[in-house]
């Protein structure tokens, strides 16, 4: 592994008014690495994540992805192109899948990759054949969004991101609204993704899923990492009296 | 004096040609107001303020004053200042432009109800702001707001035959001339009516397949 981290935050703190959602986080990750951020809701983990791709701007403190500074300050015009740029090496999945239900699954992916890197119809074609088939939906292709599972809508919108072909994948709670039985579908393919060395970080509070694949895992509250480690250490033996709460609660039931 | 439709039949030719005036200026109106009022609202969301506020002035001018003076004022008004339009333009500026801003007051409320999650996930593509809006943003609003837009396209049709008093020989117009020549209101009045339905039957018709064709791809 490059000593070099794919993604850097240094200090980052953000605040509401007087309310402090993240106070002073530095967190690096390597490439390749899988990182797990688990917590409380409120805790600050979701704003963490969405401030990597500048989502959430930090208020203060900077997020360095590939030596390019994300939140770097610029004039609004140059910073729109400097982050629109940025962002296409960021894949982001989010909780509620957010796919275009105006566009077929064919157009949900290849839209951006057409408007922003330029490729022809048959390119992109080829390309939304490739993703779909490693998410396994190639026969969904012209099928609208409004006719596909929760399960598959989320595996389209990772083959969506994935089709910006990005450095690093960023999960914000990514089967939290599925039911039950269409998490595992969503959970295999981001196993794939795992062991075809992705760069990802994920925000889940789907313990055993972070314990099969995470490398590290973070626990937060109220704004601060209070713990990270392999997630042997952190499941199985934490230090901190706040993470053994948090999993006591979580645990229950789940083995 | 009994009512007497046989009187009608001889106009039947100049009825028609009324009445395919009456369709060009509203189809022409209709495309001018509905993609109007996408730039107008786009304009009121999202433009700086310096152009949105000469934007209101105009939208409220639209808004406040009543159709016919708008007619006026651009067909009889505007050659004060050297602008000479045909009385068939001058009706569909006029038209167009008044329902353009009534549309855009809609499209603003379908824009505004697209959800955030749809801005997010196309700006993490990396989409700018304006490839999202015109892209994702609004093609969804102007989808959600077809059947009201459409109730707005209806009166539009309707509101054409004030076009008759700039002279363009639509429908009203043509009725119109028809009574001058037989002293028959009654009839021809009517007739104009029964093709205005028949027209409003044709309008909601295609109407309801575009909201169809929409239901399918959402």
């Amino acid at each position: 592994m490059t000593d070099r981290p794919i993604i850097d935050i240094r200090n980052a703190a953000k605040s509401y008014g007087t309310l402090e959602v993240l106070k002073d986080i530095s967190l690096t990750v390597q490439k390749g690495q899988i990182v797990a951020i688990i917590g409380p809701s409120g805790s600050g983990k979701s704003t963490l994540l969405r401030a990597i791709n500048d989502l959430d701007p930090l208020t203060s403190g900077e997020v360095w992805l590939d030596d390019v500074q994300v939140n770097k300050k610029l004039p609004t015009r140059q910073y729109e192109a400097h982050i629109n740029s940025v962002r296409q090496n960021i894949g982001m999945v989010f909780q509620h899948f957010n796919l275009f239900p105006h566009l077929n699954v064919r157009d949900n992916i290849t839209l951006a990759p057409k408007m922003l890197k330029g490729i022809s119809k048959a390119e992109a074609d080829e390309l939304a054949i490739e993703q779909l088939n490693k998410v396994g939906l190639l026969d969904r292709i012209d099928y609208y969004p409004s006719r596909l599972s929760g399960g598959q809508k989320q595996r389209v919108a990772i083959a969506r991101a994935l089709a910006m072909k990005p450095k690093v994948m960023l999960f914000d709670e990514a089967t939290s609204a599925l039911d039950p039985e269409l998490v595992e579908e969503v959970n295999l393919v981001m196993k794939q993704l795992a062991e075809e060395h992705m760069t990802m970080i994920i925000v889940t509070h789907e313990m055993g899923f972070a314990q099969d694949v995470c490398d590290r895992v973070l626990f937060m509250d109220q704004g601060v990492v209070v713990e990270e480690g392999p997630p042997e250490v952190i499941f199985k033996n934490p230090a901190n009296e706040r993470t053994k709460n948090f999993l006591r609660k979580h645990l229950k039931g789940q083995h | 004096m009994g009512l007497d439709f046989s009187v009608v039949p001889p106009f039947a030719g100049a009825l028609l040609t009324g009445a395919l005036w009456t369709i060009a200026i509203t189809v022409s109106a209709a495309i001018l107001s509905f993609f109007g009022g996408i730039l107008f609202a786009v304009i009121a969301l999202y433009a700086p303020l310096v152009i949105r506020l000469p934007f209101r002035l105009f939208a409220w001018l639209f808004m406040g004053t009543p159709l016919l003076l708008q007619l006026f004022l651009i067909y009889f008004g505007l050659i004060q200042i050297g602008v000479d339009l045909p009385a068939f333009v001058a009706g569909v500026i006029g038209l167009g432009l008044h329902f353009a801003v009534y549309n855009s007051d809609i499209i603003q409320a379908g824009i505004r109800a697209v959800d955030v999650g749809q801005y997010e996930g196309a700006r993490t593509l990396g989409l700018s702001r304006i490839q999202t809006l015109r892209k994702i943003i609004v093609p969804q609003a102007v989808r959600s707001v077809i059947p009201p837009i459409g109730n707005n396209m209806i009166a539009l049709l309707k509101d054409s035959a004030l076009v008759s008093v700039i002279g363009v020989a639509e429908l009203t117009l043509s009725s119109q001339m028809a009574i001058s020549r037989t002293f028959r209101p009654f009839e021809f009045y009517v007739a104009a009516a029964a093709c205005y339905y028949v027209i409003n039957l044709g309008l909601e018709a295609g109407l309801r397949r575009i909201e169809r064709r929409i239901q399918i791809a959402r």
